[in-house]
């Protein structure tokens, strides 16, 4: 047993968690009290409790960071699971390679960007980050060590990418990844009035530019509704002028301040600021890869300005088809409730499929935001906003989720029954217990 | 190119502080146990950027392993710019007292083999005039303390035998730097809960690489440690004496 206490990054409190560490990866799985379920930790970053296990043990896989190989001329790196993408853009941008596919945050590890199969602003281009992973070793409760590659068990390659972590127990990964010249992104910020320019300017930019997301202001209504910034960007071809500085980090929130710093005033407050932080309508510059990638990971645990009761993360996907409509009516519905976040992220998913089996992102255009956690009235607006995500045949996202009903889980994942063969019987999670339930019980 | 000799490499606070050395290049010759876990340490610091490594399996607690891997280490390189002793056990202080042999032997490990490799290099170390010798010792050495003495026992005996060494070197630019940790978390220590003290090895072993870097001579890290220490020196017995400490 040893060092807790584990948490999710929402910070919302799903009971004690227990811990033991696994830093060998020649090592067999720790014994664990029979009946006790395990399952892999990684740096906690997912939202929810899909990465918590109570009243089960959580196999704390921080410390197995090691790398094993890496090829400077082909960019394939072979690490331990609990190695951080951020190790890897320390190791791998001076040699001129970069994360094919990166998250809002590099503090995430490996395995954890495996089991999620998370994706990032070319998801256009590049698809997850599954797609760029070429094999990994799984770990199972019975022993058995399985080389997981498209080529080789894969089906168990499929299931454990997007596979929450249940299908055993990744220890290292091979990944490709991609050539940069330098560490510089060639970014473009432009203003757009509402949603209707955000497709526009989505379309407009997909083809030329590897990188596009969106920050919307979700408390703008009427006529500005889903208005907000649209950045776009590629890696520099070269440095311009004088090397930019590498940004260095700022301050971290060293503890959860006894209310919420969220609300709608501080709300309203930031996100007219942020829509009015440009002068212009565009605005051009190079910038360093953290600040484009990472802006929030410049303020250690950001999440605690939430308080003690942590916040909901909320991220769904719809179809392209009927999505600007989706999208306007949970946009509304947010709205009228004044709850939205500072950061309510909106991105066009491209149609390049992942491996895995239970992947979140799918063709179509994704909204994610945080919400304070007030109870009652914020769950029951969660419930609405599923409402809209299921009447439009999207999906909502595992590694974000706390809430959602087994319902919504099975119509959104139909390769579910395929999956939960693979799945280990030793292996299970918080969230795997919600969802796996039979879905007459949940009103969703 | 730096030549750096780790023993003990595998040990968490050694791998961390590897880990800030090999982005700057360096020829590393890894000494521990276990041959599997000190290939896969000397990988993970070749894709850091390690120059070269070399990884020599030795039980430190037998002389006999102190004297074969100083030997393997003086059959790779000529010269050593910077040694490491990382190597060390947490021993069990009540079993220690219940049995004289247990005692000895984390006395063995934590203490005399540090002092016979200590021997062993400074000799070399003198020869050459310059590098730098880095010991983890501990803040245990402090003072001792009912809870945990023949560890800092074995510790304070070899941080003495350091500031004897610094004194024997000083006319030369040998640095000789005594480190001594707080609380850190790794499996030395998994068995303890863990408060707001505790460290994790990758600050400490930040700290190391700085100190290894400026050349100090006496460092506590996280820095807190030599404030806390302080107090803890000059608490007088008779309060001393009543806490559990």
């Amino acid at each position: 047993m040893s060092s807790g206490p584990y948490q999710s990054w929402g910070r919302i409190d799903f009971g004690p968690q227990i811990g033991m560490r696994f830093d060998q990866r020649l090592s067999p799985l720790p014994e664990v009290e029979t009946g006790k379920s395990i399952l892999p930790y990684g740096n906690g970053r997912s939202y929810g409790d899909s990465c918590l296990n109570t009243g089960g043990v959580l196999i704390d896989c921080r410390h197995l960071d090691r790398f094993i190989s890496f090829d400077p001329e082909s960019g394939v790196l072979r690490c331990e699971a609990g190695v951080l993408l951020a190790d890897i853009l320390d190791m791998a941008v001076p040699r001129g390679w970069f994360l094919p596919v990166s998250p809002g945050t590099r503090l995430v590890t490996v395995g954890g960007a495996i089991a999620n199969d998370v994706h990032g602003k070319n998801h256009h281009r590049a698809g997850t980050f599954g797609c760029h992973v070429r094999s990994f070793e799984l770990l199972r409760s019975n022993g058995e060590r399985l080389l997981c590659s498209p080529a080789e068990n894969t089906e168990y390659f499929q299931a454990t990418i997007g596979g929450l972590g249940l299908t055993g127990l990744v220890t290292w990964a091979e990944i490709q990844l991609r050539p940069v010249a330098n560490a510089y992104i060639d970014q473009e910020v432009i203003r757009f009035h509402n949603l209707t320019e955000f497709f526009r300017l989505s379309e407009d930019s997909d083809e030329k530019f590897e990188y596009t997301v969106a920050w919307i202001d979700c408390l703008a209504k009427d006529v500005s509704l889903g208005r907000g910034l649209f950045m776009r960007g590629n890696h520099a071809p070269e440095i311009a002028r004088t090397e930019p500085k590498a940004p260095r980090d700022g301050p971290s929130i060293p503890i959860a301040p006894p209310l919420s710093l969220v609300n709608q005033l501080s709300l309203r407050a930031f996100n007219a600021l942020y829509y009015h932080k440009q002068r212009g309508d565009d605005d051009n510059r190079q910038v360093h890869y953290r600040p484009f990638f990472y802006p929030l990971d410049a303020i250690g645990n950001w999440n605690r300005i939430y308080g003690p009761k942590g916040f909901y993360q909320y991220q769904c996907v719809l179809p392209m088809e009927g999505g600007e409509a989706g999208m306007t009516e949970i946009l509304r519905k947010i709205a009228a409730a004044g709850m939205g976040s500072f950061l309510a992220v909106l991105k066009i998913f491209g149609d390049k499929p992942s491996p895995g089996l239970m992947s979140f992102p799918r063709s179509g255009v994704t909204l994610a935001l945080d919400f304070s956690n007030s109870g009652g009235k914020v769950l029951s607006l969660l419930d609405q906003l599923d409402g809209i995500t299921s009447a439009h045949g999207g999906a909502v996202y595992p590694a974000k989720d706390a809430r959602m009903s087994a319902e919504l889980f099975r119509q959104a994942y139909p390769r579910l029954a395929e999956f939960s063969k693979y799945v280990d019987p030793a292996f299970s999670s918080s969230f795997w217990r919600r969802v796996e339930g039979p879905a007459s019980q949940d009103s969703g | 190119m730096k030549n750096i000799v780790i023993f003990g490499a595998y040990s968490a606070i050694a791998e961390a502080t590897a880990r800030h050395l090999a982005p700057s290049g360096g020829r590393f010759f890894l000494v521990g146990r276990d041959s599997g876990k000190l290939d896969q340490v000397a990988a993970d610091l070749k894709v850091r950027g390690a120059t070269e490594t070399h990884v020599f399996a030795s039980d430190l607690a037998v002389p006999a392993g102190v004297l074969a891997s100083i030997e393997a280490l003086y059959g790779t390189f000529d010269t050593v710019d910077v040694a490491l002793l990382a190597h060390g056990t947490l021993p069990d202080q009540k079993a220690c007292e219940a049995d004289a042999g247990q005692t000895l032997a984390a006395f063995e490990i934590n203490g005399l083999s540090h002092i016979g490799l200590l021997t062993l290099l400074a000799e070399r170390f003198e020869t050459q005039g310059t590098g730098t010798i880095a010991v983890i010792t501990s803040v245990s050495g402090d003072r001792g303390r009912q809870s945990n003495y023949v560890y800092g026992a074995a510790k304070r005996a070899v941080s003495t035998f350091l500031d004897g060494l610094r004194h024997r070197l000083a006319a030369t630019s040998v640095q000789v730097i005594d480190i001594r940790p707080g609380f850190v978390d790794t499996p030395m220590t998994a068995a303890f809960d863990k408060g707001p003290l505790w460290a994790s090895p990758d600050k400490v072993g930040a700290d190391i690489a700085r100190a290894i870097e400026k050349g100090r001579t006496v460092v506590y890290t996280p820095w807190f440690w030599r404030y806390i220490m302080l107090i803890i020196r000059n608490v007088p017995a008779f309060v001393f004496h009543k806490t559990k400490l």
